[in-house]
């Protein structure tokens, strides 16, 4: 019996250990919606003849697999996610320098990502910090819908509003940074403090609050707005809008692996999703970002940036571990701890 | 035992040294292009060859060490003399196996001090292929057939082979991956060992703070984590007691019913009951929006937070408690009821002083199963849970969160250990070395007493609404499958169905267009080669546990159980730290994901067993031996029937846990060994609920055929018991 099992193991091994081959390929880490992902993959595979390989996860999962994996990357390309998990893997040294000749052609923010990780990382599309509100809820409370900052601490949201916490979520701390950028360090914690009265969750996801809003398990989310155009698409009553006082983004990046043992196909693939072509894909899986290449139309459903009051969002210092770690340690001790109102 | 064993063993390894590739191959042996490369080519070569021809010369003493064994196979000896020379021969072998295998790696040697000693080397070597698997197992054969001769072990080769089986796998898929990420508790951002860090990560407010209890403040995530736990494991115990006594002791109509509808949660994607919950019992869901219209009370969110949790909980995990239990229930022999009656106590006393302590196996490892399972829960806490932080979430969050520190989620996950620990010892304080035997060989052909009517009272108050609980919340998921956008537009559609397994019929024959198809085959295929492995593997383990007497026995009872109470999300980035690297280099294939199934699940293959088997008189095995049966005999002929029950319980469970395991396999999928499960989860995050809905209803369809088709396979054990039916008919 046991050497049944020890049979069965060998042949198990025989049958499964089949990597694919060396030639030709691409593996792509992909952190955007899996729409987009299996869209890129089959739009490059056409392109270029190159086989793409693609594994779909967050941010967060992809850096921690990255980082697992430093002494023998399996990954060619990570495309997508929020830009802080792309510096924080240029920082950690897992990712490589890459100048795209198509650095030309894209917004200044995208440059810039590039420029302040040391061209290890560059921006393929960037969207807005600011609030989803279920419009349903807000008619049956009389309330108006929040429009700045401000009005997130008015009595009608009180207990109404969900943000997510940022020891788990990367949304939730581009709105402490942003805070903090627009009033101050010790002026964006006063009001951290106040609005605590008004949340009721700190959800471990960034993405969970948008959701609440849809379904109608809370009133308000601090999220980012693109999210709110999809949820709407799918038949939920949700608005979003932007804070008058202006407002912070995110900075989706795409990253070249450390050692990534088919490099001369991931740069084809790097250059190749900056362009114009490539990035209408995004807009096709219904996901409304702002691509970095100037060229790319922006879709009609999309938030414009030109319609909001963005901050100059220092992504290269608030993108540091230290400053993050310190912000959020803070947020912990002062905020997070707080008694639920 | 003659000398053929050893000598077959010896000369299988050998021949595997000369006729298969030493090292994996990159496009894996089914080409077969290396058939021709044996030789000289330095990816294909043999292990000889890689010795004479690569100049791999530290793979030259193994298989000296092979022929060694072959030499000792061979030479006329006693039995001791043969087993000490082979007990020699193949450790030498295996720990020089085991030096080369961890000292040289992708970039030559792997430790400083290696390369000062002995210089820098031209050739390196990447992960075992399947010359260098044969020549290991073939030395771990020939060292237990060495102990068994030497007279360890009752002498008995077969159980001398399970035990290093059996631990040697766990060590190998269990032990040295979770050691290897547990390490980094005590390690800085850059490996540097530092033990203070622990003591630094673990002694702070957010992890022990008890302000909750006060009122004011939340409690540390410990103490969550603890709460929840016990009870859950309390909770499910109850009421997999309660299901487990009216199926078996009652004559309630509905028993098969009820017994597909304690599996059904089981065989439930995760995701799918927190999602239910949320729209039965959530701000905007059914019963909140009912009681507003009717009495104006105004929704509240009280299902976020711990209450929503322990609920999701006791839905998941009262089927496991239910599986663990019924054969203990069933095993309670009607003899010793009947001789408790006749002693003239009346039904309640003796369910009270006989039936309910000899189920105390089983209950403990129940709530010992129910404990584990909470705290090494992921995907409920994460739906449901809100604000209220527990462990394995904390632990997830620690790894892909925005804080990244691997060193912070192996403390977590070493508290978490400690939890499990402590619950594994008390289980053991509690069933104690008292004897629960009742099946034993002596005729045995009592009635099962029914149940006191209080008892039976008790158990239906429990059991019955909770049933119909179950039934209102699947029935809610399951018309979500069907309708445009679940808790908004209830149009009725296909659609979902459609989008995800439809199947165009061309010229060309069948095309399956579904979006799920891919996903949905790979889970079936590697569930069903994990599943038969699973069982086996578990029940083997739980009978050496039980039956056999041999050292170190406790350490592998616990090592048994490492895995199942670390979280899901440590074992896939442990596999990956593991496995990611020579000597064992399996990250992107299908069989990183098989390992990860079989020994994440096992342990409850091996509670189950263990549960049973204290129920079956060593009598009986003793029986076996005196007619001249050897250890597998016993164990095939005698053992495993009466195991029935068990064996289902490990077969149902390890097949069903590889179709809904999400955190473990996270990192372990690749795009071309996409699971179900993971495709599931990204539907959630994309709000498509309706096709997560739907592709979650057909797996549970699958699930429970499969479930049907192991029963009808395994077939009943048959105890030579009256049936109740037959009241007063012959034995």
């Amino acid at each position: 019996m046991t050497t049944g099992i020890r049979l069965a193991a060998g042949a198990l091994a025989l049958v499964l250990a089949t990597p694919a081959s060396a030639q030709g390929v691409v593996n792509v880490y992909c952190s955007v919606q899996v729409e987009w992902c299996t869209l890129a993959a089959n739009e490059f595979q056409k392109a270029s003849g190159i086989k793409v390989s693609m594994t779909q996860k967050g941010s967060g999962e992809t850096i921690a697999q990255l980082k697992a994996e430093a002494q023998n990357p399996k990954g060619d390309v990570w495309f997508g996610g929020t830009g802080d998990p792309h510096l924080q893997a240029a920082e950690e040294n897992l990712t490589e320098p890459y100048k795209s000749p198509r650095m030309a052609d894209l917004h200044p923010w995208a440059v810039k990502q590039n420029t302040d990780s040391g061209g290890k990382t560059v921006g393929i599309y960037a969207g807005a910090l600011g609030f989803g509100f279920n419009t349903e809820l807000l008619a049956k409370k009389n309330a108006k819908a929040p429009a700045c900052w401000a009005d997130l601490l008015k009595p009608e949201f009180k207990a109404e509003i969900q943000m997510a916490n940022p020891n788990s979520s990367g949304t939730a701390y581009v709105a402490i940074a942003t805070l903090v950028q627009l009033m101050g360090e010790e002026e964006a914690f006063k009001y951290l403090k106040k609005m605590h009265a008004s949340i009721n969750a700190y959800t471990r996801s960034g993405t969970a609050p948008m959701k609440a809003v849809a379904r109608g398990e809370t009133m308000v989310s601090i999220s980012f707005v693109h999210d709110g155009v999809t949820e709407a698409l799918a038949g939920f009553p949700v608005k979003t809008a932007t804070p008058c006082e202006g407002t912070g983004y995110e900075i989706g990046s795409m990253s070249l692996v450390k050692g990534a043992r088919n490099m001369a196909n991931a740069k084809k693939f790097y250059d190749w999703a900056l362009t114009p072509e490539a990035q209408k894909l995004g807009a096709q899986a219904k996901q409304f970002q702002v691509p970095s290449n100037k060229a790319t139309p922006l879709p009609p459903e999309a938030p414009k940036f030109a319609d909001m009051k963005l901050i100059d969002y220092d992504q290269a210092k608030y993108g540091k571990s230290a400053e993050r770690k310190r912000l959020i340690a803070r947020w912990d001790s002062e905020v997070g701890s707080l008694p639920k109102p | 035992m003659t000398s053929r064993a050893p000598l077959a063993w010896s000369a299988a390894g050998l021949i595997a040294a000369v006729a298969l590739p030493w090292y994996a191959l990159q496009e894996g042996l089914d080409s077969g292009a290396w058939l021709t490369g044996l030789w000289s080519s330095e990816d294909y070569a043999s292990g000889f060859g890689q010795i004479v021809e690569q100049g791999r010369w530290w793979l030259a003493p193994v298989l000296l060490a092979l022929m060694a064994c072959l030499a000792a196979a061979l030479v006329p000896a006693t039995r001791q003399q043969r087993g000490t020379l082979l007990l020699i021969a193949s450790t030498a072998g295996l720990l020089l196996f085991v030096a080369q295998a961890l000292g040289i790696g992708l970039r030559g040697w792997t430790a400083a001090w290696l390369t000062g000693l002995f210089g820098e080397l031209e050739v390196r070597q990447v992960g075992l292929g399947a010359g260098g698997a044969v020549v290991l197992v073939a030395l771990l054969s020939l060292l237990s057939i060495g102990l068994a001769l030497r007279g360890n072990f009752g002498g008995d080769a077969f159980v001398a082979g399970a035990v290093t089986t059996v631990a040697a796998s766990i060590v190998l898929f269990t032990a040295w991956p979770i050691l290897r990420i547990l390490v980094q508790a005590f390690q800085d951002g850059d490996g540097v060992l530092a033990p203070v860090l622990l003591l630094e990560r673990l002694a702070t407010e957010k992890i022990w703070s008890l302000r909750c209890l006060s009122g004011g403040g939340r409690c540390g995530v410990a103490w969550n984590t603890l709460f929840l736990a016990i009870g859950c494991g309390v909770g499910t115990t109850v009421l997999g007691l309660a299901f487990a006594l009216i199926v078996t002791r009652t004559s309630f109509g509905f028993k098969k019913t009820l017994r597909v509808l304690t599996v059904l949660p089981i065989v439930t994607p995760p995701f799918v009951i927190g999602l239910a919950l949320i729209l039965v019992f959530g701000r905007a869901g059914l019963v909140n929006q009912f009681l507003e219209w009717s009495m104006g009370i105004e929704p509240t969110r009280w299902i976020y937070g711990f209450h929503g949790v322990f609920l999701a909980q006791l839905f998941a995990f009262t089927p496991v408690a239910f599986l663990v239990l019924i054969g203990v229930v069933e095993g309670v022999s009607p003899t010793l009821e009947e001789a408790s009656q006749t002693l003239r106590a009346d039904r309640w006393a003796t369910f009270t002083t006989v039936s309910l302590p000899l189920m105390r196996p089983g209950l403990a490892n129940a709530f010992l199963v129910g404990f584990i399972e909470s705290i090494a829960d992921f995907g409920n806490p994460i739906v449901l849970g809100g604000d209220y932080g527990v462990l394995s979430t904390e632990i997830y969050f620690a790894v892909v969160g925005a804080q990244l520190d691997y060193g912070r989620a192996a403390s977590l996950a070493l508290l978490l250990l400690v939890f499990a620990l402590g619950a594994f010892f008390l289980q053991r304080r509690i069933v104690g070395t008292g004897s629960y035997a009742t099946i034993s060989g002596k005729g045995d052909s009592g009635l099962p007493t029914p149940l006191p009517a209080a008892a039976r009272r008790a158990a239906a108050c429990v059991a019955l609404p909770w049933a119909a609980f179950t039934l209102i919340l699947y029935g809610f998921a399951f018309v979500g499958g069907f309708v445009k956008v679940w808790g908004r537009d209830y149009t009725p559609t296909l659609d979902h169905y459609a989008k995800a397994f439809a199947v165009e019929h061309t010229a060309d024959g069948l095309i399956w267009t579904g979006a799920a198809w891919n996903s949905f085959w790979t889970t079936l295929k590697l569930a069903a080669i994990a599943a038969p492995l699973t069982a086996a593997l578990g029940l083997i383990a739980a009978w050496l546990l039980v039956r056999q007497r041999f050292a170190g026995r406790a350490a592998l009872e616990f090592a048994t159980m490492l895995s199942f109470a670390v979280p899901g999300t440590v074992i896939g980035v442990a596999y990956v730290f593991a496995f990611n690297v020579p000597p064992i280099e399996i990250t992107g294939t299908a069989m990183i994901i098989v390992l990860c199934f079989i020994f994440r699940n096992m342990p409850v293959g091996v509670r189950a067993g263990m549960a049973a088997m204290s129920q079956i008189d060593r009598s009986l095995d003793e029986a076996s031996l005196t007619l001249r049966g050897r250890a597998p005999q016993t164990l095939f002929y005698v053992v495993l029937p009466l195991l029935r029950p068990a064996l289902v319980g490990a077969l149902v469970y390890g097949f069903v846990r590889a179709v809904t395991t999400v955190s473990a396999v996270v990192f372990l999928v690749t795009a071309e060994y996409e699971l179900a499960t993971t495709y599931i989860i990204l539907r959630v995050i994309n709000g498509d609920y309706g096709l997560a809905i739907a592709y979650s209803c057909a797996l549970i369809v699958l699930m429970l055929a499969v479930i049907l088709l192991i029963q009808f396979a395994v077939g009943e054990r048959r105890l030579g018991r009256r049936a109740v039916a037959l009241k007063g008919g012959p034995a």
